[in-house]
């Protein structure tokens, strides 16, 4: 009900709250906290994509080790690999150890040699994938090797978990980032859009004042306000962003057509939103609205005690 | 109940617009406050209603120094004053209910609790019909009924009104006047700020005449 709305014969159904909802700048608050919130369940849902992959890479990468044969004038390279392989399957904690064939490793190369060329005259490594349990012990194993094939070496991976590690660390801090910074946007405009709404309605808050009312309920007056405010456009927002990740979730389902999109699908799994995502979206979702309501009944008792 | 003792007022820099006030209100007195516009009426009811604190003298309401109360308190004491306005400073998207329950709305109380007792000081006041409607479609005289009966709905020990006849007409002016002096007889001290001389003449109470910021008083 608005004011100058006329007579009613019947009592209200509700009690009209005492800070007109209508004399805050609502619509454009409201779409400000949509955005706000869209662009924080975007970065916690980045985060948590990230996080997610890191954690499957390094999963991946740390239960297999590779071993490099490098071929020498004379060497047979077909026995010492078998020899190689022989001695990776015998060690203890090893799970399997599997030649990685010529043609294989012919069709790893060719994107980047092309097919034109003879590969098997080039000097090329040759591959073992060995599947370990957690406890095995590498420096053993490579020990073994050396002493019985000397051209073979063991690479555990480490340089590649090392730098998964350091780019999920800074993807996280980058996306706490813009999260704060979106957060401290958001509380940055309440405190302005409070001071406007308090402005507007100075005549009610003396008024409330006349009668009786503490500064505390003045500010609980206004928080309220923009709780519900917060809690409305924040819930907006987050909404659109969960129709982005369902909409992201089901594109990344539909079969690529091409090899470089099954390639891609092999490294990121597609761009789907994990449960961590979701759950980060309400998370903020609930955050922003109430940072919005404590920064609108912080600044409501700032602004208070400088009116007295 | 109130007490002034050379009381003296000033705003920033400038003249004292009160000098030397001082004057006793007791419980269940009645008072006119009177004097030319400029006199410093409103300052004392300013003082008097806390909202201004002296610059040199005592003011002692409901025996605590107002010089010093800590601002926690004024709430309090103010909910124990009824403040009549003279423009009436009703609240526009309030019903006439809803206006003149707030008071008790923001003491914390329940609305159930409360809303015989709004409902019966409405009819008192004759706006038993206009319960539910917004002070914009009032008349003049029924928004100074609906500011004075939010004064009273707390059963203030103390009522101030300043003007409550400025913006109606002299049959409406002698009913109000009518309504101050039972709710007096029930206990409460009432002080009228007023410059209507036909409406002191009416009933005979103390009179607190103020000029040039000094007040002589005539019992």
């Amino acid at each position: 009900m608005t004011a100058g709305a006329g007579a009613r014969a019947a009592p209200p159904g509700s009690i009209n709250p005492i800070v007109p909802p209508r004399s805050v700048a609502r619509r454009t608050l409201l779409t400000l906290v949509a955005i706000m919130s869209f662009l924080a369940c975007l970065s916690v849902a980045a985060v948590a994509i990230v996080a997610d992959r890191a954690e499957s890479w390094q999963r991946q990468i740390a239960d297999e080790v590779t071993i490099q044969i490098k071929p020498t004038e004379g060497m047979d390279v077909e026995a010492t690999v078998a020899r190689a392989v022989d001695i990776a399957t015998l060690f203890p904690g090893v799970a399997s150890a599997t030649a990685i064939a010529q043609s294989e490793s012919t069709a790893l190369l060719e994107p980047w040699l092309g097919s034109g060329l003879e590969i098997a005259e080039l000097p090329i490594p040759r591959l073992i994938a060995v599947r370990i349990a957690p406890d095995v012990d590498l420096g053993a194993l490579a020990a073994r090797l050396r002493q019985e094939v000397p051209t073979a070496s063991l690479d555990d991976h480490g340089q590649w978990l090392q730098r998964l590690s350091a780019m999920a660390r800074v993807m996280t801090l980058v996306g706490l980032v813009v999260l704060g910074l979106v957060f401290a946007a958001t509380a940055l405009c309440v405190v302005f859009a409070t001071r406007g709404a308090m402005a507007g309605n100075r005549n009610v808050i003396e008024v409330l004042h006349f009668v009786g009312a503490e500064d505390s309920y003045v500010a609980r007056e206004f928080q309220r306000h923009f709780l519900l405010l917060g809690l409305k456009g924040a819930g907006i927002g987050g909404g659109i962003a969960v129709a982005l990740f369902l909409g992201l979730t089901f594109l990344g389902r539909l079969e690529g057509a091409t090899p470089q999109e099954a390639q891609l699908r092999s490294l990121f799994g597609g761009v789907a939103v994990g449960v961590n995502g979701y759950v980060g979206a309400a998370v903020t979702v609930l955050a922003l609205a109430v940072i919005i309501a404590v920064t609108a009944r912080v600044t409501v008792r700032r602004t208070l005690r400088e009116i007295d | 109940m109130i007490r002034f003792e050379n009381v003296g007022l000033r705003y920033g820099l400038g003249p004292e617009v009160l000098r030397d006030v001082s004057f006793h209100i007791g419980s269940g007195s009645f008072q006119f406050v009177t004097g030319p516009s400029g006199a410093g009426k409103t300052s004392l009811l300013r003082l008097l209603f806390l909202s201004l604190r002296p610059t040199r003298g005592s003011v002692r309401i409901f025996d605590r120094d107002a010089a010093t109360v800590p601002r926690t308190v004024i709430p309090a004491m103010r909910r124990r004053i009824g403040l009549v306005f003279q423009d009436f400073r009703l609240l526009d998207h309030l019903t006439t209910f809803e206006n003149v329950a707030l008071p008790l709305r923001v003491a914390g109380a329940d609305e159930s609790s409360y809303r015989n007792d709004v409902k019966e000081l409405l009819e008192w006041v004759g706006l038993g019909d206009k319960m539910w409607v917004h002070p914009p479609v009032l008349s003049g005289g029924e928004k100074q009924r609906s500011a004075i009966a939010r004064a009273l709905i707390t059963k203030p020990e103390v009522l101030l009104a300043d003007e409550p006849t400025g913006n109606v007409d002299p049959p409406l002016a002698r009913r109000l006047l009518r309504l101050f002096v039972e709710l007096n007889r029930l206990g409460t001290s009432v002080i009228i700020a007023t410059h209507d001389l036909a409406l002191m003449e009416q009933y005979d109470a103390r009179r607190l005449v103020l000029n040039n910021g000094q007040v002589e008083i005539y019992d």
